[in-house]
């Protein structure tokens, strides 16, 4: 089996408003799929979906992960089954040190799992292996969940923890808002370090530039609640030329 | 009535949400239901007590008679009226005549009940007396009588006295008559006025100048017997430079009716000496609708008395039906500190009204209170505190923080600060927040692979940190797990 997700014709409504609209996707092992859109179009309705807030109503379709039916997952079912949200804004959790709130993940997922729990030597081993990786220096170990981070290094503590819980499915919502030419940079080149042939990706984003850097595999262009075109490296080109009333025709 | 595996099984699973909520069946001697100058010489009597204190007994009863249309009715909170005549005053374990000398000679089931309470092993060693075990002493107070007093050799070898209450009678009459009512009078309250007259038993500490306690005293409470008030005494006098570290941590078996709890707790530093005062409380602390927890009306205080003195109350409280309860520092000697930091938990039809109040007569006093209240289901919670700057407390400072965190659409949190400032030299700094655990809180947590009620229990030791990681570090373990399974159920 080689396909990670795969949604079918899916109808979302948030507060009786329809939003998603017979959205379909495909997602193989290892691919690294943009999805691209206009405001509204339902971008972050789908990432949520996919993590499962509560709040969204589904309508119809259906959503394959792994061969299993998503929606009927909770949340923490499908986060220990490797379904990781970057959010687009971290939230903070005052007087809870980004080492514990990690460890206590980690080990609640291994849990659910049926897999032993890291003591703390053997979790601070990983965490220090892990933040050099991502060039990170371990002073935010302490610090509380994303308190007083700026808004660079609350995208990079995110990557942190994708890198930590090590997902299979790895959803970046809108990772690229808010952060400089640098930080951009430094984040992609995070998230690169994480790729391989089991890490699948879906990258929400308005612009072309974090794609410069993380190089997707396919480009899916979404408006009004479904996908109207996919394509490769060129149609986010193409977008970046036209805008999305070029691509997508309407006036 | 025999509570065998089967009635304990089937209890616990009929109170699963309380994980505590078993009986356990140990012959109670009872005084006959009720109170009267009879019932008080009676507790007098089987504590083999000196004429004084009998006297000073029924000092207070006649005292707490002439109360009894004072119950105190300014805290917010609500219950059905006590009557004080339908509840027992004395109920001690039989074994109590004899008293064990090692594990062996305690009754099983007293055991068995501290091995549910999940007492660990270590400390049941030293219950049992085994040397070099660890260092923390336990006086066991099992339904108000001491049962088990540990490490008295290694704390006698320091001069250090820590028995109950009922012995120190016996054996340091002078202390206690020196000290006893000395911080909270007969008279302070109704509920200490009660206690006075009718307790039972508790804890005893003195450290003599100089010593500084190697060890954690701890005590465990437990209210075991239905319908049985529990009135605790405890008396800790910390003499010249010493230091003395009491941790006292309770939880209690299942109860349809109301079990009403008013014990008085004082404390004496002298000159340089620090006395820090750690609880964790656990009582239950009711069913969905409030029925049948604890009623817990504390009169908790300490005495600065000396120069550089310092006491500091940390708590926990997750339990009891209400919760009444101020412990408070009188700041009267120079440059003494007062400190109080605490956690407190309302959750389903549980009311707490918590506080402090620090007195600051002596000059260079300096207070600090760190208030977390945690409101779920239908709790309601308010913080009361008092600061007051005497006209004598030159240069006095408090900061006080009171931190109100709200988990659901049903409770309340409260904040009621008095400040009453006599001195123009004094400083007072107060700050208050209230907030909401965010349903984006809980998605992020969750979404990293924590399901609701590790979500809610994370957070939530997060609001509390600061407050928690004052506890020792034992106590510390306990209470973080006390918080999550306290909020069971109050999300999704």
């Amino acid at each position: 089996m080689s396909t990670t997700l795969e949604i079918k014709d899916l109808y979302v409504e948030v507060d009786s408003k329809e939003i998603l609209k017979g959205l379909s996707l495909k997602i193989e092992h290892g691919e690294m799929a943009a999805i691209m859109g206009p405001n509204g179009s339902g971008k972050s309705t789908l990432a949520s979906v996919l993590a499962g807030k509560e709040g969204y109503n589904i309508v119809n379709g259906t959503i394959k992960y792994l061969g299993n039916d998503l929606l009927k997952m909770s949340t923490e079912e499908r986060a220990s089954s490797g379904v990781f949200l970057a959010f687009q804004y971290p939230v903070e959790i005052p007087g809870v040190a980004t080492s514990t709130f990690v460890r206590t993940a980690l080990n609640a997922q291994r849990r659910n799992r049926g897999e032993d729990e890291l003591d703390a030597m053997e979790f601070l081993k990983l965490a220090r292996q892990k933040a050099k990786e991502l060039e990170m220096s371990e002073d935010f170990f302490q610090r509380a969940v994303n308190v007083g981070f700026s808004g660079g290094e609350k995208k990079r503590a995110e990557v942190f923890q994708m890198s930590m819980l090590s997902p299979t499915l790895a959803i970046l919502d809108e990772t690229d808002s808010g952060l400089d030419i640098d930080a951009l940079k430094i984040v992609a080149e995070g998230v690169n370090k994480l790729r391989d042939n089991k890490l699948s990706g879906i990258v929400i984003t308005h612009y072309q530039r974090l794609l410069d850097y993380l190089k997707p595999d396919t480009i899916h262009i979404l408006a009004d609640g479904k996908i109207i075109k996919t394509g490769d490296k060129s149609l986010a080109l193409l977008l970046e030329e036209k805008g999305y009333q070029g691509i997508t025709g309407a006036n | 009535m025999a509570a065998n595996t089967e009635t304990i099984s089937a209890v616990e699973k009929a109170t699963k949400d309380y994980k505590y909520g078993f009986v356990t069946d140990i012959e109670t001697e009872f005084a006959p239901k009720g109170l009267s100058e009879d019932i008080v010489k009676f507790i007098s009597k089987k504590n083999d007590e000196p004429l004084w204190l009998l006297e000073w007994r029924l000092d207070a009863y006649r005292k707490w008679l002439k109360m009894n249309t004072e119950e105190p009715k300014w805290a917010n909170i609500h219950f059905p009226k006590i009557d004080f005549q339908d509840a027992y005053y004395y109920a001690a374990p039989k074994s109590d005549a004899d008293k064990p000398k090692s594990l062996d000679e305690i009754d099983p089931e007293i055991l068995s009940t501290y091995n549910k309470l999940g007492i660990p092993i270590k400390e049941q060693e030293m219950l049992a007396g085994i040397v070099g075990s660890g260092n923390v002493a336990v006086d066991a107070v099992f339904d108000s009588v001491s049962v088990a007093t540990t490490f008295k050799s290694k704390l006698s070898e320091l001069g250090i006295i820590f028995c109950p209450i009922s012995e120190a009678v016996k054996k340091h009459p002078d202390l206690v008559k020196k000290y006893l009512g000395s911080v909270v009078p007969q008279t302070d309250n109704f509920y200490a006025a009660l206690n006075s007259a009718v307790y039972s038993d508790g804890s005893f500490v003195y450290i003599p100048e100089g010593v500084r306690c190697p060890m954690d005293l701890s005590t465990y409470f437990r209210i075991n017997a239905a319908e049985t008030g529990q009135f605790e005494r405890t008396l800790i006098i910390a003499d010249k430079g010493s230091y003395v570290s009491y941790l006292e941590g309770c939880t209690a078996p299942m109860r349809d009716e109301n079990q009403l709890h008013a014990a008085v707790v004082e404390l004496v530093a002298l000159d340089d000496a620090e006395i820090k005062y750690s609880t964790v409380q656990n009582w239950y602390p009711g069913d969905e609708n409030g029925k049948g927890g604890i009623y817990n009306f504390v009169t908790k205080r300490g005495a600065c008395r000396g120069v550089n003195s310092k006491i500091s109350w940390t708590q926990v409280e997750t339990g009891s039906s209400i919760t009444w309860k101020y412990p408070s520092v009188l700041l009267q000697g120079d440059n003494s500190i007062g400190e109080f930091y605490s956690v407190a938990i309302s959750n389903k039809k549980q009311q707490a009204d918590t506080g402090t109040k620090m007195i600051h007569i002596g000059k260079n006093t300096k207070s600090t209170i760190i208030s977390k209240g945690i409101s779920a289901g239908h709790g309601q919670q308010t913080y009361r505190g008092l600061v007051r700057m005497q006209a004598g407390a030159d240069n006095a400072t408090n900061f006080s923080q009171c931190d109100s965190l709200l988990i659901g659409k049903n409770c309340g949190g409260h904040t009621v600060p008095y400040i009453d400032s006599r001195n123009p030299t004094a400083e007072v700094a107060h700050e208050a927040t209230t907030s909401k655990i965010s349903d984006e809180q809980l998605f992020y947590v969750q979404q990293r692979g924590l399901n609701p009620e590790e979500a809610v229990a994370l957070i939530v030791n997060g609001f509390a940190k600061e407050v928690l990681k004052k506890l020792p570090m034992e106590f510390a373990v306990e209470a973080q797990k006390l918080l999550g399974v306290s909020l069971e159920g109050s999300v999704g």
